[in-house]
């Protein structure tokens, strides 16, 4: 089993609440993936995101300056928002990343967002949304399986290739592109209609529901043909490790506030309820926050459920302090990943 | 199946769930955990969805949308912005259940909704213009109506908020909303549904049918 971490960028607050620099928030994550490298995580994703508090727009700029400064641990998008952005470029921009990377450690996941700031961004309609996703993908799949460099394509959201070049060609032929999804259910079927590996992005409710799901996208990619060991499942979900739960619980909760109180104002929510938050932080609960026992075992436990590959924790939100986030990803490769490994194996 | 199953599934009748997204699945499973015969269809042919549908909601049945319409009662649960691809000609004189919101931080703008200050189901009625609409379902979140779902009498069992101009068809999905394990409240007419959209208290929260009583009044006196 992979243990990684995933992260939108996380602008630090002042004292009084104010927002610190987005500037500082991107060396700050460049800090904890060469940190995740070091301390020997599987896994880094960084999601396309557009907002002050959460800033790291560009995940392929990220991931290239990573892909420079570490060894070991695999880079990719968690996720990027294919509909809005050109196919061509995503596919280039990781491309290249892979290339410096030294070669087969950078993927791609495709998703569609959970909010529509990209579309007045990039100047697209939010009524050609299904077609621009869809499309999309199309595009990004027909690169990355061509047989040269030279790729043609056609479609109704963007003018079409003709026997046109998309350079560099990755280390090993292909990326692995992966398809995010919140658990819808016709996205896991269309997942392994596919033969595409899945992204399950779990931010509530109990994760072992998402069970039916998974088995949907194995039969579905069975039925089309697509073997057993090409369909994989991870998941990504909030979290936070610390020596205690107590002191994870502490830790996690002023960014959960933070965040949820953001959320709040802009969808109309309540204010944060600190006891759906402690109720979200235990099993069968989405967070996984806790001592390396704790989220080890609700990791086994999942892996029972839902036998993925992969999962990793979203850590950083709400301004939580650049050096909790460090302990907090050395205690996830160092030792939430040995237990994990040593639960799966005593089944 | 044995005989005692098959007289609860007559005497439920059958529902018809439009959208097999999640909140359209998650209906269908206590739907068919209460005994209902359940049909569900998208926009695309049934046999696209029969293995969604087999696996997400076992014991539902996929069909294709006009066989879905003709049920005793229709959910419609689709992405709002596809609403008018929902046939009204095949809804016509049935009970529908619009479960959907107009939430347009995550949905985006669709002129339709922004045009006046109507309930989005106002706007969804106008469509199925000869359907009788009862607006509910729509402020629980999918990942909570299966834990949240409580047999009838269970104490603080959760309530959910019903609007309609059709006090027949009101009755109707008050009925099915306690087969699935949830008190209703009634709101009033359709315009009534707006106490609880995106944005107010009953949308953001989880109540009983006497706080939601309070919360609904609350709402429509203020407004």
């Amino acid at each position: 089993m992979e243990i990684g971490a995933y992260s939108f960028g996380d602008t630090q607050r002042n004292s009084d609440g104010s927002l610190r620099s987005t500037t500082e928030a991107i060396a700050n994550l460049f800090e904890a993936i060469k940190h995740a490298d070091a301390q020997g995580l599987d896994y880094f994703g960084v999601g396309e995101h557009h907002t002050a508090t959460m800033p790291a727009s560009s995940p392929g700029a990220m991931i290239a300056a990573a892909a420079a400064a570490t060894g070991q641990i695999t880079l990719g998008s968690a996720a990027s928002i294919i509909g809005t952005d050109d196919p061509v470029r995503i596919f280039q921009q990781f491309a290249i990343a892979d290339a410096i990377s030294g070669g087969g450690r950078v993927e791609i996941t495709a998703g569609r967002g959970s909010s529509v700031e990209t579309f007045p961004l990039f100047g697209h309609s939010l009524e050609e949304y299904d077609e621009l996703y869809a499309e999309k993908l199309d595009l990004l799949m027909t690169i990355n399986n061509a047989t040269s460099e030279n790729v043609t394509w056609s479609g109704t959201v963007r003018p079409a290739l003709e026997d046109l070049a998309v350079v560099p060609r990755p280390a090993s032929g292909k990326l692995p592109i992966w398809l995010a999804t919140g658990g819808n259910a016709s996205s896991s079927a269309r997942a392994g209609q596919l033969g595409l590996p899945v992204s399950y992005g779990i931010i509530g409710g109990a994760p072992h529901r998402f069970a039916p799901l998974a088995e949907l996208y194995r039969r579905s990619g069975a039925a089309a043909g697509h073997a057993p060991e090409t369909l994989k499942v991870s998941v990504g979900a909030l979290g936070f490790v610390a020596p205690t739960k107590k002191e994870a619980l502490e830790r996690f909760y002023p960014g959960w506030h933070n965040l949820n109180v953001e959320m709040g104002r802009l969808r109309g929510w309540p204010a944060p309820d600190k006891r759906a938050y402690l109720a979200q932080a235990d099993a069968p609960g989405a967070y996984y926050v806790g001592s390396p026992d704790e989220v080890a075992e609700r990791i086994a436990h999942l892996h029972g459920h839902l036998g993925h590959m992969r999962h990793f924790l979203q850590m950083d939100i709400g301004g939580i302090p650049q050096e909790q986030l460090l302990e907090s990803i050395t205690l996830l490769a160092t030792e939430v990943k040995p237990r994990v490994a040593r639960l799966l194996a005593q089944k | 199946m044995d005989i005692g199953e098959q007289e609860l599934t007559a005497s439920r009748g059958t529902i018809g769930i439009l959208g097999a997204g999640r909140v359209g699945t998650a209906i269908a499973r206590l739907a068919v955990a209460a005994g209902y015969r359940v049909k569900i269809a998208t926009s695309k042919p049934a046999a696209e969805n029969a293995l969604i549908i087999e696996i997400v909601t076992p014991g539902a049945e996929a069909v294709d949308a006009a066989e879905a319409a003709g049920s005793d009662l229709v959910v419609v649960a689709v992405p709002l912005h596809k609403y008018k691809s929902v046939n009204a000609d095949a809804l016509a004189g049935r009970v529908v259940v619009d479960a959907m919101n107009y939430w347009s931080v995550t949905d985006g703008d669709i002129a339709d909704f922004e045009a006046d200050d109507r309930s989005s189901s106002e706007v969804v009625a106008a469509h199925l213009s000869a359907s009788r609409v009862v607006k509910s379902f729509n402020h629980i979140g999918y990942h909570e109506m299966e834990p949240d779902s409580a047999a009838p009498g269970t104490a603080d069992r959760r309530a959910l908020a019903i609007a309609s101009n059709d006090a027949a068809a009101k009755e109707q999905v008050s009925a099915f909303i306690d087969a699935l394990g949830f008190d209703s409240v009634d709101a009033g007419d359709l315009a009534s549904g707006r106490a609880f959209e995106p944005g107010t208290d009953v949308f953001n929260g989880r109540f009983n049918a006497d706080e939601l009583s309070v919360k609904l009044h609350t709402s429509l006196v203020a407004a």
